[in-house]
Order: structure tokens, then sequence, then C-alpha cells
């Protein structure tokens, strides 16, 4: 019977997972929660964020390009201007006067005066033979006689009439550029007037621009060479790092490009009748920073945003899945507990239907036996008759002793349901410590009672109580070693309650899992126990008015006290008042 | 004191042939009936002291038989027997028995009761 009661219990036991198993699965869970949830969140918050980001590119480029593009434009009509204006007043003074006009000191200073006068910009005035030789000179150096047959913007007039040369040094070694005019003589010679242009033009017309530190506007010519100082590329005649585009009629901005850790716009323009190219290039700081500085309160804004939904949803879900933590672990256990009695009341009915078709035969017995002895008392002489009275005593003591098993275990299966009646606690004791017999003898266990004297008798459920101290004793009995120690006392501690103890001398429960030994699931006997033990049995004495209590101590062995109130006693004092 | 007779009624006739063969020896004349129905029917042809009544009976249930017995003779005391073990109350006896004794009886007792029956009535 012992052995069958054993195979049920893990059968029962088996059906719940262990508490490592389960518990992961709620921990997955959550992080799955905690990020879907964050996700979905957060990431229209991000997205939002990055179009902003987005949006603030697009505009500060096109306000880039259209800034860039205008300053190109009027710089562009200036400088075209100054030049073209330039070249037609030389162009007037080499059609109104003859070459003989001009072949003298006096000609010339008449002609400078007049372009200074109506233009400026002017430094001074030569006149060149045909075979490269200045012949006549007027302004601030001595050029008179210099030969420029070898210089590039000599050679480059002999094709065309009029010439606007790049910056150069040339014979004086300061940087100045020119505007020369070939006329043909009638005798088929020509000759060649030259003026030099104050490169304060370029500069003034660069410095009314009025830039910022972040914008650099200067004029290159086609081979790149600067041709006013630039801010971020050098001085005059330096080579600029950039590419030289190609000519090209039109303005143009490209957009922005990384260089150097820096992030430029740029647009040129070439200027028309001349070789200069107009060069504006605006730069800024990374652009995540500038748009970062610029929306530093759009950023706080996210971060807190986003930082309250994490905290939000970190607390929800730990909150949700520990809620339906706690469900499952109820339902889990009601669904146990309801098993759990069930099975008990199969077990009970089960043992009522055994021991109830086992006493017929047994009264058949113990009435044949019977009658053998009454037979052989009424035989007079009767042969062997004692050993026949010894016999016949023998077979009824045998079922005396079988029909006590079978009236235990009528009494338990009746005791399956919920009723309340009076209980003498030190009798139900013994009779729990009865079915555990086989146990006791085959371990070599020691059950001691120790009961007070004149113990009241209490009010309770006699099934329900049977199932908490068969649970106490059956876990005392496994937390022994063979030829192990219980001690079962029953003590009055006070006029309203009675005080049942279990002790056993086994190897104790450490005092940080002392806590945790009533919580539904905890366990330490691995795959062989549910952890629901001690809840149960916890909840039946709840249920019935009574609380437990454990001690413990490491080595020295482990008691469980259950008291129960004592209605009995408090009905006294009631009346008693 | 009159010779006592006592009417026995369980299905198992093994145990009740036994009984009376018993009771025949300590001065009690009894007689079986393997079925309710029939110790009805016996009980109205002659008068016993006591009946012996199993509550588990094929056909009419000992409980009912007692009933119809208590109706038709309320004089005559019925002690129950039952394989059911032990009655925990006095209140789960069923009402109008004068006792009862859980199999397998012991038959010191049993002719003790018979006697308390008869001396009561």
């Amino acid at each position: 019977m012992a052995e069958h009661e054993e195979k049920i219990k893990l059968n029962v036991e088996n059906e719940i997972l262990p508490t490592s198993v389960v518990m992961p699965r709620y921990r997955k869970l959550k992080r799955l929660s905690i990020l879907v949830t964050s996700l979905v969140a957060l990431i229209p918050l991000f997205i939002m964020t990055f179009l902003n980001y987005y949006q603030d590119q697009e505009a500060y480029h096109a306000e880039t390009r259209y800034a860039i593009s205008r300053l190109l434009s009027n710089t562009q009509k200036t400088l075209e201007y100054a030049i073209k204006e330039r070249r037609s007043a030389l162009s007037l003074i080499i059609h109104e006067r003859t070459y003989e006009e001009l072949k003298s000191q006096e000609g010339l200073k008449t002609a400078l005066s007049n372009l200074k006068e109506s233009f400026g910009g002017f430094v001074d005035i030569g006149l060149i033979e045909s075979n490269g030789i200045q012949s006549y000179y007027l302004g601030p150096y001595d050029l008179r006689g210099k030969n420029y047959e070898e210089q590039d913007w000599f050679k480059e007039i002999l094709v065309r009439d009029v010439f606007v040369s790049d910056v150069f040094m040339g014979h004086r070694n300061i940087p100045h550029f020119v505007i020369a005019y070939k006329h043909e003589k009638p005798s088929g010679d020509f000759y060649v007037i030259r003026t030099t242009i104050d490169m304060d033009l370029l500069y003034r017309l660069i410095y009314a621009l009025d830039l910022d530190k972040n914008t650099d506007a200067f004029i290159i010519n086609r081979e790149g060479l600067l041709q006013t100082p630039s801010l971020f590329y050098g001085n005059i005649l330096d080579e600029i790092t950039i590419s030289v585009p190609e000519h090209f009629r039109q303005r143009e901005v490209i957009d922005e490009y990384h260089e150097n850790d820096k992030w430029l716009t740029s647009g040129y323009v070439f200027i028309e009748d001349s070789p200069f190219i107009l060069v504006v290039i605006k730069q800024r700081e990374n652009p995540f920073f500038h748009w970062f500085y610029r929306r530093t309160g759009l950023l706080w804004f996210l971060l807190l945003s986003a930082g309250l939904i994490l905290l939000v949803v970190i607390y929800g879900s730990t909150h949700t899945i520990k809620r339906l933590r706690e469900l499952d672990k109820r339902r889990v256990k009601i669904f146990h507990n309801m098993e759990y009695t069930n099975k008990m009341a199969t077990i009970g009915r089960m043992a009522a239907g055994v021991a109830h078709e086992i006493n017929n035969p047994l009264a058949i017995i113990n009435e044949k036996a019977g009658l053998l002895k009454d037979l052989v008392q009424h035989t007079e002489n009767c042969p062997n008759g004692d050993k026949f009275i010894k016999l016949a005593n023998s077979i009824t003591g045998s079922v005396e002793r079988c029909s006590k098993v079978t009236h235990r275990l009528l009494g338990f299966a009746k005791r399956m349901e919920d009723n309340i009646e009076v209980v003498d606690l030190k009798s139900l004791l013994e009779e729990v410590v009865g079915f555990q017999n086989t146990e006791i003898a085959h371990r070599n266990l020691k059950v001691n009672f120790n009961f007070d004297n004149n113990l009241p008798t209490i009010e309770s459920d006699r099934g329900q109580l049977q199932q908490v101290f068969l649970n106490l004793i059956n876990n005392a009995f496994a937390a022994v070693e063979d030829g192990g120690n219980i001690d079962i006392s029953i003590s009055a501690c006070n006029d309203r309650e009675i005080a049942v103890t279990v002790t056993d001398n086994g190897s104790g429960i450490p005092e940080e899992n002392l806590q945790y030994i009533f919580e539904p699931f905890y366990s330490t006997k691995g795959q062989f126990g549910t952890g629901l033990g001690l809840s149960i049995t916890r909840d039946i004495i709840d249920k019935l008015g009574g609380k437990i209590d454990v001690e413990s101590e490491i080595g020295k062995g482990t008691s469980f006290i259950v008291k129960l109130p004592c209605p009995c006693k408090r009905v006294a004092f009631q009346e008693k008042i | 004191m009159s010779e006592l007779k006592v009417l026995l009624v369980d299905d198992e006739e093994e145990l009740v042939s036994t009984l009376v063969e018993r009771l025949e020896y300590r001065q009690i004349k009894a007689e079986f009936l393997l079925n309710g129905a029939a110790a009805i029917q016996r009980m109205r042809e002659e008068k016993f002291d006591v009946v012996l009544l199993d509550l588990k009976l094929p056909g009419i249930s000992g409980i009912e038989t007692m009933r119809v017995l208590k109706k038709e003779h309320p004089e005559v005391p019925i002690i129950l027997i039952t394989g059911h073990g032990s009655l925990a109350n006095e209140e789960d006896m069923p009402k109008g028995a004068f006792d009862y004794l859980p199999k397998p009886i012991d038959l010191e007792i049993l002719v003790q009761k018979i006697r308390e029956a008869v001396a009561v009535k």
C-alpha cells in the first residue's frame, strides 16, 4: 500500500514543470515584451527626428545654393562691367589718337590722365613696338626699353587684338594684370598700347562683398592660380587645391563635399573676356553637429521622451509579466490543489472499496475459526483440542490485525470530505504515523511522541489535518538519514492555541532558504518535488485558522510548529467574561 | 428466561450459516435469510426477538428492509452489521437501529448486544 501511495505521489508531482524550466520562460517573455513595446514606441520618434535632420539639411543646402548663386551672379556682373569699361576706354584712346600722337611722353601722359580721370584703376601706360620693345612708358616704374617679346601676354596679343592678362609678377616683381590693345599701322606693322590695372580693382570688389568668416570669395585663373588672396587657399599666385572646372558660361554651384574635416559648398563663374574665374566657397562644421547645436531643444525633448517611454515600458512590462506569473502560479496551484484533492478522494474511495471487499471474507474466516473453537470446546476429550484452540486463536488474531488495517483505511477514506468535527490530535497523529509503519520499520526510523497531559480536543477538519501532518511527517522522513529521529509533540501553548511540533534531526535548511519554503514552486528536491507541498500545507492551516512556523539549524535539524485554534478554551474564556 | 430467537439477514451465506451455528452454542436460536424481501416475509410469519441486518443486501437494500421492518414490527430491535468499518459518528447510523457492529464481528460483543437489545425492549 505504501508503495502504491508513493507511486501515485510521484505521478502527481511529475505533471508540473519544475521551477527551473518555468521561470526563464517569463524572463524571455519580459525581454520580448520590453523590446517590442519600446521599439514600437521609439521608432516613430527616431524617424521623426531623422526626418527633421534631413529636412534641416535640405533647407540648409537650398539656402546655401541660393546665397552662393546670388553672390556669383552679382559679382560676375560687376567684374565683367569693370573690365569691359576699361577695355572700352583703352579702345577709345587707341582709335582716337594716331601712332604719332601717342609716340611721345606728352601723348601718353594725356592719355593716362584721361583714363585715370574717367575710369580710374589705371596705373601706367606703355607703347610697345612690334618687336616687343617698350619704346615709350609712363608710370611709377622705369620700364622704358624693356623687351616683352618673351612674355606670355605679348605672344598672346599677336593672335588677337585685345588681351586681358591674368595676374603675374612681371618686370616690377609685384602682382598685377594688364590690358593690352594691338593696333595696325597703315604700313602693315603694328604697335601695342598696354596699361597696368591696379589690383585694388579686384580687391575692392571682393572686400565689398563683406563676407562672414565661413565664406570665401576669390578669383583664380584657368590654371588654378589665385588672382586674389583666399581665406582658405593662400595668397596671390598660390595654386589652389581644388580642381579648376571646365569652361562653362553659366554659373555652377557644386553641392556639398567633404575636404579636410570641412563640409564645403562651392560655386564658379567664368568672367567674360578675361582669364578670371570667380569662386565662392562656403564652409561649415560637421552638418550633424551643426544640426545638433541648432536643435538642442528638440534633442532634449527626444532624449527625455525616449527615457520616459523606456521607463514606462520597462515598468509596465515588468508589472504585467509579474501579474501574469502570479496568475499562472495561482492557476497551477489551484489546479494542482484540485487534482490533489481529487486524487486523494479517489484513493479514499478505492481504499473504502478494497476494505469493504476484504471485510466480508475476513468476517467469514473469523466466524469459521470461531466455530472451530466452539466445536472443540463443546466436544469432550477432543483429541488435540488445545492445539486446535491455539490454531483458531492464531487465525482470529490475524483476522483482527487485518481488520485493523481495513478499518483504518475506511476511517481515512471517510475523512476525505470537508467537515468540522471534534478532533483528538493525539489519536490523529498516531493514526498518521501508523500509515508510515512500513517505512519506519524499513528505514529503522525512531518516532518519539511527546504529548502533554490533559490536552484539550479541538474542533477542526480531521481529513485536512491528516493531510497536513502526513505532509509534514513525510517531509521529516525525507529529511533524515536511515535510523534518524523524528519527535512529535503536542502542547497547549496558551488558552487559545494548541501547538503540534514535528522535529527531525536531518541536515537542516539554510537560513537564506527558510523565507522561501512556503512559497509555491520552491523546491529543493529537484525534479522529484513540485514545491507545492508546504504551500498547500500552509494554505490548509490558514483555512483552519491556524499558523505554521519553521525553525531550522544547519546540521541539527528542522522543526515545523503548527498552531491550531482551540475553540473549547475560547468558549470557556468568553463565558468567563 | 425463555430462549431468544434471532433472525440473521446477510447475503454471505457462509458467514450467516456459521453465525447461526455459533449462536446456537450460546443458547440463542437463530435463523438466517439471504435477502431483505425474504426477511420481511419471514417476519410476517413468525416473531423474532432481534433482527441482525446487513446494510448491503441484494434487491431491497438493508436500509429499506429496516424501514419496512420498523414500520411493521416497531417493537423488534434491529442491530446493523456493516463491512464499512466503524462509523465515525453516532449520527452516521441510520435512524431506528438499536446499534451497529462492524465486520468482522466479535461474537462475544454480538451476543452481549443481542441481550442488551432484548433487555431494553
